[in-house]
């Protein structure tokens, strides 16, 4: 008996110890191998490699930009879900659970401030992101297809924001909605065009399915709240898990080849990171870190190694801290946008989505098929297949493939900024087909308009670099740079130089008041 | 040989498998398929399409009046009664009169008086829906029914 209460007292003194056991099991020190267990025994953590390249904490090899948009969408669940306790998805009651929130939940307008900047900076640095990689040439070599990952990242990342522009039920979100889904809606265009729709409708189709009615009344209220709140969040955790998980299988972050030789050649030792000794035990991570690249990170050299723990976290923690502070300065200072309530019979004027949808809305103000559906995605599609139509391997890793590739950025950033500048000016200034041909045929017009010519252009251009220079390479850098260039003009001019009635205005002093 | 002994083409154990994943195959396919049926609604949950708008004496020649809450304009002239939805036909947003017809507020779709497009990047001109007398003397509007434009309405 008296053994048993020893025991148990023993016990009892060293529960702090075995509780914090039986939970991490490593040892405390900070020798490498507890590194390694730090990550490969946790089941989240082990999404990063347990070592990784120690060019992969550089500032530029990232600019950090994954891990914002990460950050940002980590923010957004938690703010999210804090919303959602006040939040009543019915036409009668959001508007005003939206004014409780802003008004009367403590805290509630802070909340709801850095939720939607958060949503600002995702996009934003999604966008970044993409364009980071594309430079980097680090779609290539076993990462093609995180890339199409990516791309459908950045398409959920657009639906989030669209559905999340709803809820609210103010004339913003209403007509916003309201415009999209008529965008859906948008092939009758061409199937009236052709006489049709009457028994082959897709567009009819598509916005039905959407909004669950044919106008955006309850029945989109609770279609776009399922999507917003479960559909799309849970669709991205999934694919965010495929995303990471690719990173660390692809071999870790593209880095070009002359740093990947043996012994850190080429990899000046900026940093002051403790590498592992060169006698480490090769073996013991060694398996931790087979990968599918041409070249394993077996094969490195662990000079050129860091451990993840706590190095890559350390960082990652970093970022997060900046990002979390940026919305939480910006809602200090700005307050989320809270129209009236949503009204069926008088449009909001000028009835603006989303910054990053007004490039679109700019297109659309052409034809609402080219510019809202058929522009998109060609897009998308070009984008998701620059990867397996430019197979060139010998740049990867290096921005702009090097000096011919920044020269060609540079041109095509040129021409891409000529053509979006015109296709805004020359509609603005002289106007369009119709004005000059009131009765011409529809079809001319979906055909034959402001955004359908500078997708051709942007293409066509394209294509003459790539033939002219003999690389896929260089002209998958002319492509993607129009793309960047195109979409940040348009973007520009929907969000500050259109006013009422869509019309063109240097500055919102000028627009008329009413 | 015994018969058991005799390769088969196709082993049973093969067999059986195969089946087993194809029917299991069929049968999930199937059931994401009608599980798809559901999203699209059968009939569409919308406020009655017709509705009243008054007595014909109500809209003396050479008047129009938009009917409140309904994005309708009521047009009454010589040749009778028309009804013009605001409906832009673009992306639906709601037009309003201006100098010579409607304007949009959205794109830039201008209008002339009759609904025909004039301006901007909506595909058709606006829609003009069906006028007819109810038994009981009242003039009501049929929303899901287009006329030819030029319709009216011979009280
Ligand atoms: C929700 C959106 C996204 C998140 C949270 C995200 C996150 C990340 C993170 C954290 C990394 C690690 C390195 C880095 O920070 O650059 C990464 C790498 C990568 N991402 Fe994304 N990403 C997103 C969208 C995209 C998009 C839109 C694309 C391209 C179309 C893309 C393509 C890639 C590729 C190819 C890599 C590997 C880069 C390399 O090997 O250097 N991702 N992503
Ligand atoms: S909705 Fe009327 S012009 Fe676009």
């Amino acid at each position: 008996m008296k053994r048993g209460l020893a025991a148990f007292a023993a016990n009892l003194r060293n529960l702090p110890a075995t509780v914090r056991q039986s939970v991490i099991r490593r040892g405390s020190s900070g020798s490498a191998r507890n590194s390694s267990l730090a990550v490969f025994g946790n089941v989240f953590l082990h999404l990063h490699a347990t070592r990784i390249h120690r060019r992969t904490l550089r500032f530029t090899a990232t600019m950090g930009l994954g891990m914002i948009a990460a950050s940002a969408f980590g923010i957004l669940c938690v703010t999210g879900l804090l919303l959602m306790v006040y939040y009543k998805p019915s036409t009668d009651l959001a508007y005003d659970s939206i004014k409780d929130i802003v008004t009367v939940v403590p805290s509630g307008r802070f909340v709801r401030n850095i939720h939607r900047f958060a949503a600002h900076i995702m996009v934003a640095a999604v966008l970044l992101h993409m364009a980071r990689v594309f430079f980097a040439g680090a779609y290539k070599r076993g990462r093609e297809f995180n890339w199409v990952v990516g791309i459908v990242l950045l398409i959920l990342t657009l639906g989030l924001s669209f559905t999340g522009y709803l809820l609210p039920w103010d004339q913003l979100g209403y007509w916003a909605i309201t415009v999209g889904s008529n965008i859906a809606a948008s092939p009758r265009e061409l199937t009236d065009a052709l006489g049709i729709t009457g028994w082959f409708d897709p567009g009819g189709f598509q916005k039905e399915l959407l909004l669950g009615a044919s106008e955006v009344g309850q029945e989109a209220l609770t279609r776009f709240y399922l999507l917003h709140v479960v559909v799309l969040p849970v669709a991205m955790v999934a694919l965010l898990a495929v995303h990471f998980w690719r990173v660390r299988k692809d071999g870790g972050l593209a880095r070009p080849d002359e740093i990947r030789t043996r012994s850190g050649e080429g990899a000046p030792a900026t940093d002051s990171l403790p590498t592992a000794p060169a006698e480490a035990p090769h073996k013991t991570y060694g398996l931790m870190c087979v990968v599918a690249d041409r070249r394993p990170a077996t094969d490195l050299d662990p000079v050129d190694t860091v451990p993840s723990w706590p190095f890559l976290l350390r960082a990652e923690l970093l970022v997060f801290m900046v990002t979390f502070f940026a919305c939480v300065a910006l809602s200090l200072f700005w307050d989320a946008p809270l129209k009236t309530l949503a009204n069926a019979a008088i449009p909001e004027n000028p009835a603006k989505a989303p910054w990053y949808f007004l490039g679109l809305q700019e297109l659309v103000s052409y034809s609402a098929l080219m510019g809202g559906l058929v522009v998109p995605a060609l897009s998308m599609l070009g984008l998701g297949l620059i990867p397996y139509l430019d197979r060139e391997t010998a740049d990867a890793g290096h921005y702009f493939a090097g000096r011919p590739g920044r020269r060609i950025a540079w041109l095509s950033a040129l021409f891409a900024a000529l053509f979006a500048v015109l296709a805004v000016a020359v509609p603005v200034n002289f106007g369009w087909l119709r004005n000059w041909f009131p009765d011409i045929d529809q079809l001319v017009i979906i055909l034959v308009n402001p955004g359908t010519l500078l997708t051709f252009f942007y293409a066509a251009w394209s294509l003459i670099v790539l033939w002219r220079s003999g690389s896929t390479r260089l002209g998958a850098i002319a492509l993607f740079t129009c793309f960047l260039v195109g979409f940040v003009i348009l973007t520009y001019v929907g969000t500050s130089l259109r006013g009422p009635n869509w019309d063109f205005y240097w500055s919102q002093a000028d627009w008329p008041v009413h | 040989m015994s018969d058991r002994l005799k390769p088969e083409p196709v082993s049973r154990r093969d067999f059986l498998g195969t089946a087993g994943l194809l029917a299991s195959g069929v049968a999930l396919l199937g059931s994401a398929v009608a599980a798809m049926r559901l999203p699209r609604p059968r009939a569409l949950p919308e406020q009655g399409r017709a509705f009243r708008i008054g007595r014909p004496e109500e809209f003396p020649s050479g008047t129009s009046e938009i009917v409140p809450g309904r994005n309708v304009l009521v047009l009454s002239g010589p040749k009778g009664i028309a009804a013009i939805s605001l409906v832009c036909t673009h992306l639906g947003c709601i037009v309003s009169p201006a100098s010579g017809g409607f304007s949009c507020p959205c794109h830039g779709s201008r209008f002339d008086q009759l609904g025909g497009v004039t301006q901007g990047p909506a595909p058709r001109a606006l829609p003009w829906l069906a006028v007819r007398k109810a038994p009981n003397g009242m003039l009501v509007v049929d929303g899901s029914q287009e006329v030819p434009p030029g319709t009216f309405h011979v009280a």
